[in-house]
């Protein structure tokens, strides 16, 4: 199937569709469902095996739950430290209080550098703000260096993924893509040829581009540095070979010393690609004279961060690395991929850090998309509860629903007050149960199921069947059964 | 800029009404538990066996030598190599600097200059047996990080006495935080596609070592 063929996925979540039927597309698509399971299949062995490996892994993510905690308990202090020092050493700090004022920021500095083309690395944080379209729209083309991202740029295609982004994608689809953008007809789906395909048609950019933008994997207030994890080298490219480079960061990036790396690097990799280390990590602190770009800025974004450290159990929802383990080990995910999350943080970290991104005015139904199984909490680096987030925030969602006044009438809350009064006396619910019994008579199918209801209970029958009701209540048979022995 | 000061003051005043006041930080962090491994218990030959390993599994080639052998090592090195070009940091000892090959020492060359050269030779600053980890400082013998990335052949000069065995090590090493680091752990690789882990993407795709023997 050609991807260009499937639905366009939408990752703003005030567009977003919610999750239950953003869905459906995915579950009736079995080569997406396959390419995803594949390659979590994958990750999740690898990660396995080094995880086992580490002696003292527990210790690990008890010290960096730790190390993260008080980055964010003093997340003032640790973010002034990072501006002060890392304006010291030749970069310059701006602030951006939401995705709109980053976006200025970064057009007005490519401006200033009389920019019209941007080499980038893999952020989400940029995909978060949704950068490229922003820039491309006011006239500067955005070339994505990052393997997986090239792929998803030149197919027009969303992420689904924080750390594979492509991997809903096969190599059958990332042929066709490259083959029609570059202009490679007779390139074949060898994994090797495609990737040295990507190789050559960026090598000229690193070189001839003069302005980059990155994420930040970490912040480190001590040093007022910033550190870089990946695997292929682009990022050492844009990191190293252009003038300016932009690094774009959520607040919530800190770690109080350089020495945190100690722990959070021994994490990383192994949660996030199942690796002892990836390939190369960059670290670098304002301008180094003579290396690397000699114009640094560093734009630190809040975007609603600020309002989920106010609330303490929703805190820890912060301390998150970025590793994708939760999305990688959840049978939800497992089943849907990213984009029914309709946003660019997919499973369990997506379900709790979107809706509370958007100030809970969207994505309230992430919170539901979860079995509340609890393996996302035990594979996390850094110790984040994510179902006892999910929890809190399904009461939220609830209590923000009964409040409005048009859920007086909605279906369902209209239901919940009828069987308050129906489960109140045994005569009514039995006058109930066998009006239901002839009503759900109308919607069983032949072969005792029900595949479809109306209004709410299309909420269960649009991804389950649904038995139909047995002509006889246990109740029934009981009273009616032979007596014996009288 | 207006805008980003206004927003420094909003986004930082939501943090402090969120968080406890200022003070504190360095005692709080002192008492933060840190349970985890500091260091190994190798000895010193299992440490270089391990860091070998580990090379060795990310297609490095590993040679080991004296310090009396160690020019030849290079030599031999560079004549395998079947490359001529060769770029060396500023501070790199001369005697490393063989003759017969065509060397252009890093006073400021252009990238494309750079780009031109097939391969590089440097220092480091130590390296990381568990997980196999060569870490750069960039100093005056290891080079601005750009000599390290363009060339497509990079041979590394490490001693034995700069291999420890687990992450923290490294850390107790550094006298003060690194300002400039690269961790190489493996060639650039990428598993993009498929998960099919395919290696030399960006970065250089060959690296050898030459592990010097200065310990007893």
């Amino acid at each position: 199937m050609s991807p260009a063929a499937e639905e366009h996925a939408i990752l703003d979540p005030a567009l977003a569709k919610p999750f239950p039927q953003a869905v459906l597309p995915v579950l009736r698509n079995p080569q997406l469902r396959k390419n995803v399971a594949h390659a979590i299949d994958v990750i999740q062995g690898k990660r396995a095996k080094l995880v086992a490996e580490k002696a003292d892994w527990q210790e690990l993510r008890t010290a960096a739950a730790a190390i993260r905690s008080h980055a964010l308990d003093n997340l003032g202090f640790y973010l002034e430290q990072f501006e002060a020092r890392c304006t010291v050493a030749g970069g310059h700090v701006h602030w951006a209080a939401d995705a709109a004022e980053a976006r200025q920021i970064i057009l007005d500095l490519l401006r200033q550098e009389g920019a019209s083309e941007v080499i980038k690395i893999k952020t989400m944080t940029s995909a978060e703000i949704q950068l490229n379209p922003f820039l491309e729209a006011s006239g500067v083309r955005t070339y994505e260096t990052d393997l997986a991202e090239i792929i998803l740029q030149l197919g027009d295609q969303e992420p689904s993924h924080i750390v594979v982004p492509a991997l809903h994608i096969n190599r059958a689809q990332v042929r066709e893509i490259f083959a029609r953008k570059m202009g490679l007809e007779n390139l074949s789906d060898d994994p090797k040829e495609l990737t040295n395909a990507a190789r050559t048609y960026l090598r000229r950019k690193f070189l001839d581009v003069p302005t980059a933008i990155s994420g930040a994997n970490f912040l480190i207030a001590e040093s007022g540095g910033v550190a870089v994890v990946e695997s292929e080298g682009n990022g050492r490219m844009c990191l190293t070979l252009p003038k300016t480079m932009i690094t774009l960061a959520g607040i919530e990036k800190v770690l109080p010393r350089f020495q945190d790396l100690e722990v959070m690097l021994q994490l990383l990799a192994r949660s996030a690609t199942g690796e002892r280390m990836n390939p190369y990590t960059s670290l670098w602190t304002g301008v180094a004279p003579g290396d690397g770009p000699q114009n640094f800025h560093v734009v630190l974004l809040d975007n609603g961060r600020s309002s989920i450290l106010a609330r303490p159990t929703h805190r820890q929802t912060l301390k998150c690395i970025r590793c994708a383990a939760c999305m990688n080990t959840c049978p939800v995910y497992r089943q849907t991929g990213g984009h029914a999350y309709g946003s660019v943080y997919p499973g369990p970290i997506g379900a709790i850090l979107t809706p509370q991104l958007a100030e809970m005015h969207h994505a309230q139904s992430l919170p539901f998309a979860s079995s509340l199984c609890g393996a996302c909490y035990e594979v996390c680096p850094v110790k984040i509860n994510i179902p006892e987030v999910l929890l809190e925030l399904r009461s939220e969602v609830v209590n923000q629903e009964r409040k409005q006044v048009g859920r007086i009438f909605d279906p369902m809350y209209l239901g919940l007050r009828m069987a308050n009064v129906l489960f109140s006396k045994a005569w009514i619910f039995h006058t109930a149960q066998w009006f239901g019994r002839i009503g759900l008579r109308f919607f069983t199918g032949k072969d005792g199921w029900i595949h479809w209801l109306p209004s709410v209970g299309g909420k269960w029958t649009q991804t389950r069947d649904l038995r139909g009701l047995p002509s006889q209540t246990f109740h029934g048979w009981w009273a009616s059964r032979p007596k014996e022995g009288k | 800029m207006s805008t980003t000061s206004h927003a420094r003051e909003q986004i930082l005043g939501k943090i402090h009404a969120a968080t406890q006041p200022d003070g504190g930080q360095q005692q709080s962090y002192a008492a933060l538990p840190r349970p985890c491994i500091r260091h190994g218990k190798l000895t010193a030959e299992g440490c270089l066996e391990l860091l070998i390993e580990r090379l060795r599994e990310y297609d490095a080639e590993v040679v080991e030598a004296t310090p009396e052998e160690l020019p030849d090592a290079i030599a031999s090195q560079l004549a395998a190599s079947g490359k001529h070009i060769f770029v060396a940091p500023e501070g790199l000892p001369t005697e490393w600097l063989i003759k017969g090959f065509d060397w252009r020492i890093d006073k400021g060359l252009s990238h494309t200059e750079i780009e031109q050269i097939e391969g590089v030779v440097t220092a480091a600053f130590c390296a990381v047996a568990d997980s196999g980890t060569i870490v750069l400082h960039h100093s005056a013998t290891e080079g601005r990080r750009v000599l390290t990335l363009l060339p497509d052949w990079h041979l590394c000069v490490l001693r034995a006495s700069q291999v420890v065995e687990t992450l923290p090590e490294y850390f107790d090493r550094c006298e003060k935080p690194a300002t400039l680091a690269t961790y190489i752990s493996g060639p650039s690789a990428t598993a993009d596609i498929e998960m099919t882990r395919i290696k030399g993407v960006h970065g250089p795709r060959f690296l050898h070592v030459i592990l010097v023997r200065d310990q007893g």
